[in-house]
């Protein structure tokens, strides 16, 4: 086999590698409007990390952070299976809120849609695998903003 | 079939407060059984709070939403005897429909 010969398999395989990866690019764009679609936003719960949920939220980039979305939530979480969580957005519009546990398996834990009329204060409970980061995202004029607290979560569960 | 959801509703200077606690495992699909196996995911993925046929709050839930979940929010208007209807639908298709009464 010529060098060329090897040079042009080489190419070869590149330009199939490549398209590989845009045919994934393609189908994972494919998907995600399909996903948007159904009443669940299935790629946005199973997304694994804080980036690919705000990215299958729609709110890819770095959402601002506001005063104006309020978390309320425990500083320490006794039982990280039941931590209460309020969202309070001040902000004209809202039209959705999500809680996010940055550490969870999921990091989305639930999302809502806030019609007209109702108040953009949502009270909820979720579970924490571990003390972590938890952040509100509230979307309001098509913009995304972001609160975000720490929730240190209580080991074995017996307070103190 | 899942017990009733229990609703509470009161009407405050013209807002109503909706408070909610559903009856559900909201397994994970983390967790093993004592055997090791993993135990299936099953959790409410979807809730809609509706007052008078329109809809006061869609809720989209992950399997990290706390066993027996409880859900609260606020929406203008409502009046004393109206009723709140707040359904759910799971993963695997279980459903529950419930009413309460703004109080």
């Amino acid at each position: 086999m010529s060098m060329n010969e090897i040079n042009a398999r080489r190419d070869a395989m590149k330009k199939m590698g490549g398209m590989g990866f845009l045919g994934l690019l393609a189908a994972a764009g494919m998907i995600t409007p399909q996903m948007a679609l159904a009443a669940w936003n299935k790629g946005a719960f199973e997304a694994k990390t804080l980036a690919d949920t705000l990215k299958a939220l729609g709110a890819a980039g770095t959402p601002v952070e506001s005063k104006d979305v309020v978390l309320n939530a425990p500083d320490i979480a006794e039982n990280g299976a039941v931590v209460p969580v309020t969202v309070t957005s001040n902000l004209p519009h809202s039209q959705q809120v999500a809680i996010l546990v940055e550490k969870n398996p999921n990091a989305l834990a639930a999302q809502f849609m806030i019609p007209e009329g109702t108040e953009a204060t949502i009270t909820t409970r979720v579970k924490m695998g571990q003390t972590s980061d938890v952040f509100a995202l509230v979307k309001s004029d098509g913009k995304f903003y972001i609160a975000k607290k720490e929730i240190k979560v209580t080991l074995g569960g017996c307070g103190g | 079939m899942a017990d009733p959801m229990k609703i509470r509703a009161a009407n405050k200077d013209g807002v109503t407060e909706v408070k909610i606690l559903m009856s559900h495992e909201m397994e994970t699909g983390q967790r093993k059984d004592a055997s090791g196996a993993i135990v299936p995911a099953h959790f409410i993925s979807e809730v809609t709070a509706t007052w008078n046929g329109k809809v006061v709050l869609q809720g989209e839930f992950g399997p990290a939403v706390s066993k027996n979940p409880y859900l609260a929010f606020k929406f203008k208007g409502g009046a004393k005897g109206e009723k709140v209807t707040v359904s759910w639908v799971d993963n695997k298709g279980d459903k529950r429909t419930d009413e309460g009464t703004i109080a």
